[in-house]
């Protein structure tokens, strides 16, 4: 045992451990991904929502994948004071121009980017969003300002259909 | 162990015995020679076992009856307080049960910490307590999210998204426990599935930090290593069995009152309205067992610090045989570390009542100190005090203490362990 060289007999446990090895992956694979959202969750992936009856300085809560999305309709004084912050001041800059195709209409995901509650509309220190588990504030555009919250609120892919009516997803 | 050479006193015994030693192991587990000067704070083990009983055997009775489903969960829980037989009994059982197995298990623990249970040799079973006590806040956790109540649904969201603080797999990884985009039905079915689980992945490892419990044996309050068996010890049967039962007796009197008296005190009323993903609750708080780790958690105002803080808050548990490096163990001895394993425990007290509050103000800043102390208390003044603390005189048995009057008496022999660091 003193001296080793490697034979045809390393070759062969080798390959038999790298064989077997691919195989345990092979079969581990299917019993994790069994997990992950499954064809029927997937389907649910659009949702189109009417919105002619939303009033300026109102905002909808409707339920997409199974979250809350806020749809609000702002005011032109919430219009000026979102486009005034600088980004200098925000955590997550981002202009408001990029998260509101129309300046009217904020539509984001009602999901606080802590731990997933759902903010308290037109609450907290800057007149927009309040999380009230760990006390996160977020302003008229959804942007975090103050608290434990890393990232702004996020915005889904989502469409105008017509004036009416706006398809999220 | 002494037990070795039993014999079966019939035949039949000897036959079976030989081909499966169940009576070596019954008559080692009488005979186990135990330190006699066990107090009741070591009565816990057994009342967790009974606890761990007892949870099992309400919820398969519980399951015969709950439905895992987003639309029937919630219903189901209602009809099992309403018009199961008894259902209402053995619900608040199961509920309150898991508050009584936390309340043993942090007495436990703590009685472990005082009389330094964990050092040498004894890590493997202190770091096997550390991995079930892990595993009955997985259970515990995801038992509360079984109901479907608002409390339930909620608790399931922030703690799930505790794992997307982890940089850039996070989010993936929220997705995979949830099989979905959010907190829904295929959560609620493979939580019930593993809050099945659990308890018996806990049972084995009972069995294990029981079999690595039997190794070196008991510690003791006084903490001295005792010769096995000898003057200073007892069997366990009948002398720990009668102390361990009369202890449980006092423990279920307790329990019994809760259940019977105030069975929702230790529960949230939101939990009674049906889960809601539009509206979160306006005050989200865990169970009070989770409490000092959901502050240490808010303290800190960064996302993925926090949840870093709130694990190793845990996990600093088993580095805990390293670094404590006083070789003494019980408490009795070390004047200083007596002191400061009470400023310990009112440290997590306090983190404990401020978890419970909102997270701002005066109780963020207190939240923030208690947090820095946990810390400093385990990877500063532990490793410290080991080297420089002065202790007190330890004795050469047990009996000596007992049978020979004053401590001071017996340790007088002992003079050359005063200064022994």
């Amino acid at each position: 045992m003193a001296e080793k060289k490697t034979n045809r007999r390393d070759f062969l446990f080798t390959a038999t451990y790298a064989v077997g090895a691919v195989g345990v992956g092979a079969t581990v694979w299917p019993m994790i991904d069994q997990m992950n959202p499954d064809a029927s969750v997937k389907a649910l992936a659009s949702t189109e929502v009417d919105v002619s009856s939303v009033t300026p300085g109102n905002t909808i809560t409707v339920l997409w994948r199974g979250k809350p999305v806020f749809i609000r309709r702002r005011t032109q004084e919430e219009i000026a004071e979102a486009k005034s912050v600088k980004l200098e001041d925000l955590k997550d800059p981002q202009k408001d121009e990029e998260r509101a195709k129309d300046p009217e209409w904020l539509v984001m995901l009602g999901v606080c980017t802590h731990l997933g509650c759902v903010p308290l509309d037109q609450k907290g220190d800057y007149n927009g969003w309040f999380c009230p588990c760990h006390g996160s504030h977020y302003d008229i555009s959804g942007r975090i300002r103050k608290g434990p919250a890393p990232t702004n609120m996020e915005v889904p892919k989502y469409e105008f259909v017509n004036s009416n009516t706006i398809k999220i997803g | 162990m002494s037990d070795q050479e039993y014999t079966p006193k019939s035949k039949f015994g000897k036959w079976f015995n030989d081909r499966l030693p169940l009576l070596s192991l019954a008559s080692h587990l009488t005979d186990y020679p135990t330190p006699k000067n066990l107090n009741y704070w070591w009565t816990f083990g057994g009342i967790l076992t009974f606890c761990l009983i007892t949870q099992i055997v309400t919820g398969l009775t519980l399951a015969m009856h709950y439905i895992a489903h987003a639309d029937m969960a919630f219903e189901s829980v209602e009809h099992i307080m309403r018009d199961v037989n008894y259902g209402w009994l053995i619900r608040y059982i199961h509920a309150n049960g898991a508050s009584m197995f936390f309340l043993a298990v942090y007495i436990h623990i703590f009685r472990s910490l005082f009389y330094g249970s964990y050092k040498s040799p004894r890590e493997i079973i202190w770091i096997l307590g550390i991995i079930i006590y892990l595993l009955m806040m997985a259970a515990a956790f995801m038992g509360y999210v079984l109901p479907w109540g608002q409390m339930s649904f909620w608790g399931a969201t922030v703690i799930t998204n505790l794992f997307s603080a982890i940089p850039l797999v996070g989010e993936g990884i929220v997705t995979w426990l949830w099989g979905g985009y959010s907190v829904d039905n295929p959560t609620l079915t493979r939580f019930f599935t593993l809050h099945y689980l659990i308890p018996f992945l806990i049972l084995g490892l009972v069995v294990l930090h029981i079999w690595a419990l039997h190794v070196p044996g008991n510690n003791n309050p006084v903490g001295i290593d005792i010769k096995k068996p000898s003057k200073d010890t007892v069997p366990f049967h009948p002398y720990i069995v009668i102390k361990d039962g009369f202890a449980l007796l006092m423990f279920m009197i307790v329990f019994a009152f809760f259940v019977f008296y105030t069975p929702n005190i230790l529960g949230h009323a939101d939990n009674y309205i049906e889960a809601d993903p539009l509206v979160t609750p306006a005050h989200i708080v865990p169970e009070w067992y989770l409490l000092p780790f959901y502050a240490i958690l808010r303290s800190v105002p960064d996302k993925l610090l926090g949840v870093v803080a709130m694990l190793s808050a845990i996990l600093i548990l088993a580095a805990l045989p390293w670094l404590d490096t006083s070789k003494i163990r019980s408490a009795v001895f070390r004047p200083l570390y007596k002191q400061f394993y009470w400023i310990l425990v009112a440290d997590v007290l306090i983190l404990g009542y401020v978890g419970a509050m909102p997270a701002e103000g005066l109780y963020l800043l207190i939240a923030r100190v208690a947090t820095a102390y946990y810390f400093l208390h385990f990877l500063v003044i532990l490793p410290v005090l080991g080297l420089k603390e002065r202790t007190l005189p330890v004795p050469i048995s047990i009996t000596e203490p007992v049978l020979g009057g004053s401590l001071n008496l017996a340790t007088a022999k002992n003079k050359e362990s005063f200064n022994n660091k």
